[in-house]
């Protein structure tokens, strides 16, 4: 089911009276295809949640659209529009067992879609199947692990066949190990089920890795959104630049000058064509190669191994950071004692940003 | 080192204990013996005459009218007050607007005392020479609450326990229902649950340690009555018929004619111990399936 979010704004009261409203949701417009894995992605109190309760029902916007498919959802309560929805504390009943958990949805259905004990069982340990828990059906909550207490959720979430598939922070609490594990679990139901699925996440390293296309947003305003490489490549703005990527990208002063940009005094690469302004540069860990004639000079301060590659770690005087980190194959040396590194840049690995309005030059 | 441990712990209880022991372990102990004998006032001598004493107070009219008066009170004010305080917890819950403010409306009768109670229910339910109580002016009747018909007496002392009972039984379900984590409420919104389902699935037995508690609590109160009683009535309760079982045990130490009889009184009190403990085994047990510690 395609997902269209349309001037979706949702404005919260202020607390105090004389306060401002908070906005948590600005006028969001974007389409989510059928069948896909969103991430919707961004530091934590950017309003994904409020996105995501705004799509599942459970709060009504301030004002805009909500489309599953061609029909306006916008006014419907949360039942009626066939979302399943996963909580970051999963919200299992904790007075049930695994099956009652996940019959709970079927029980609530009315009218010609009211199913039998025996369909009801079956389609729970059906579900139940795909996400591999069939063998804990009459378990409670409490004596299951968290990967596991994870799986009832989605399970529970899915065992409707939802139009939507809702999950916030799915991976949060798990440890790191297991969230590995589990997001290729839920890559696999996903691709399984064909349901379109948004998560939320603040991490960027996970929505990358499984989405089909990430959301990244900002203080209630959506800055990107493509397909994970495409928005690591060629990032829109200084936010997104920063925000995805690990070790984060170096961002230096600079300026465009006479078709060069120069950080301090030295032009590190040519940028002909772009007219004369002050600029940040953001210089991707990758985009170091050592040279000893390259361009740009950087104070040395240690050399990190981590065995394929090294991580250079240096400092410069218009840096913004504490220091940069550079990535670059451990078939370089570097002698000890070495007080300067020369670099030359890899052209696709450098984003200049205007110095006002941090978007893409 | 274990011993030394051992030494440590006792004298840290030692308080407790001579508290517990000369106030409570050593009066239980002498009830039990005092229920097995009579004493005779004339001369002070002690006499120990066995079950005697339990089957004089079975035997009195008194007794086995209190017993049935407490009985009935029990019946239909434990429901009746848990029922109502649930509903008005829920109500509460579910209010945004001045939810204080009914709080604090509904928390009153708690901190009100009991005898100034009475003296409001005087002026609802009595009929004097002047006047014939707001009730009956209300609803244009003209019964007499307070010295007519056993169950019109029986329905306002009833009405009086609810009303006293009640505060804190809010109180406590208002806390147990804001404990309730809003998102299993929100899950089963999603998953399209009504809210007759949502309560009864969800809510019910999430509360339900807090309403065994309350239920436990409230039946032992409520064989416990007497204040309530003596608020209404006065002190002459055989005389109004509405005497309990601890209205009798008071009677029986303090309003006999020749000083207490300590013999009865104790007896009178262990049989109230004996039902209470059993229907306090038989809740324990009934509701060991229906009640949800998570």
């Amino acid at each position: 089911m395609k997902v269209v979010l349309e001037n979706l704004t949702k404005r919260f009261p202020s607390r105090n009276k004389k306060g401002e409203d908070v906005i948590a949701v600005n006028n969001f417009n974007f389409e989510i295809p059928d069948g896909q894995l969103i991430g919707l992605l961004g530091p934590s109190g950017c309003g994904k949640s409020t996105t995501l309760n705004l799509i599942s029902g459970l709060e009504t916007p301030t004002s805009g659209k909500i489309y599953f498919g061609d029909e306006d959802v916008t006014n419907l309560p949360p039942e009626a529009r066939g979302v399943g929805l996963v909580f970051q504390n999963y919200a299992l009943y904790p007075h049930l067992t695994v099956e009652e958990n996940i019959i709970f949805p079927l029980q609530n259905l009315k009218g010609d879609k009211k199913m039998t004990k025996e369909a009801m069982h079956d389609k729970a340990v059906e579900t139940a199947k795909l996400v591999q828990i069939d063998g804990l059906m009459e378990r409670k909550p409490k004596e299951l692990s968290g990967g596991q207490q994870q799986r009832v959720a989605i399970a529970r979430a899915l065992v409707k066949i939802p139009r939507v598939l809702l999950l916030d922070e799915p991976l949060s609490n798990l440890d790191a190990r297991l969230r590995l594990q589990t997001r290729e679990e839920l890559r696999r139901i996903q691709r399984d089920t064909g349901v379109t699925t948004i998560f939320v996440t603040h991490d960027q390293e996970e929505a990358m890795s499984i989405s089909d296309l990430i959301i990244v947003m900002k203080d209630g305003v959506v800055h990107q959104i493509g397909k994970p490489q495409d928005v690591y490549d060629e990032p829109a703005n200084l936010f997104v630049a920063q925000f995805l990527g690990t070790p984060q990208i170096n961002v230096f002063e600079g300026r465009i000058q006479g078709g060069k940009v120069w950080i301090g005094n030295e032009a590190v690469l040519d940028v002909p064509g772009k007219a004369d302004r002050d600029v940040w540069v953001g210089i991707r860990p990758e985009g170091f190669i050592p040279d000893e004639n390259g361009p740009f000079t950087c104070k040395m301060d240690r050399v990190e191994v981590m065995g394929r590659d090294v991580s250079v770690v240096s400092t410069h005087e218009k840096m913004t950071g504490k220091s940069i980190r550079s990535i670059v194959s451990a078939e370089n040396k570097f002698k000890p004692g070495q007080e300067a590194v020369r670099f030359s840049l890899k052209p696709y690995k450098v984003f200049l940003f205007d110095r006002e309005s941090e978007e893409r030059v | 080192m274990k011993k030394k441990n051992n030494m440590k712990a006792w004298l840290y209880l030692l308080p407790a204990i001579l508290f517990l022991g000369v106030f409570m372990v050593y009066p239980l102990i002498d009830v039990c013996i005092y229920s097995l004998e009579e004493s005779y006032a004339a001369d002070g001598t002690v006499a120990s005459i066995g079950l005697g004493n339990f089957r004089d107070v079975l035997c009195d009219k008194f007794f086995i009218q209190a017993l049935k008066n407490t009985f009935i009170l029990v019946i239909i004010t434990v429901p009746l007050s848990t029922g109502l305080s649930l509903l008005i917890a829920l109500g509460l819950s579910s209010i945004k607007t001045v939810k204080k403010a009914f709080q604090t409306i509904y928390f009153l009768p708690y901190v009100t005392n009991t005898l100034a109670v009475g003296l409001v229910f005087m002026y609802l339910f009595d009929k004097t020479d002047r006047t014939s109580g707001l009730v009956n002016m209300l609803l244009g009747t003209d019964i007499d609450f307070i010295d007519g018909e056993y169950w019109m007496k029986m329905l306002v002392t009833s009405l009086y326990t609810v009303w006293i009972v009640m505060p804190f039984k809010i109180l406590i379900l208002t806390s147990a229902l804001a404990s309730v984590n809003q998102d299993y409420y929100k899950a089963a919104k999603v998953d399209g649950a009504s809210s007759a389902r949502i309560f009864r699935k969800i809510t019910l037995p999430m509360i339900s340690p807090t309403v065994f508690y309350l239920i436990i609590t409230g039946f032992i109160g409520a064989f416990k009555a007497y204040s309530d009683e003596v608020a209404l009535f006065g002190s002459k309760l055989n005389v109004a018929g509405m005497n309990t079982i601890v209205g009798y045990v008071y009677d029986m130490l303090y309003d006999q004619p020749g000083g207490g009889d300590f013999g009865n009184a104790s007896a009178a009190a262990l049989i109230l111990f004996a039902i209470v403990f059993t229907i306090t085994v038989i809740n324990l047990r009934f509701s060991r399936n229906k009640v949800q510690y998570m």
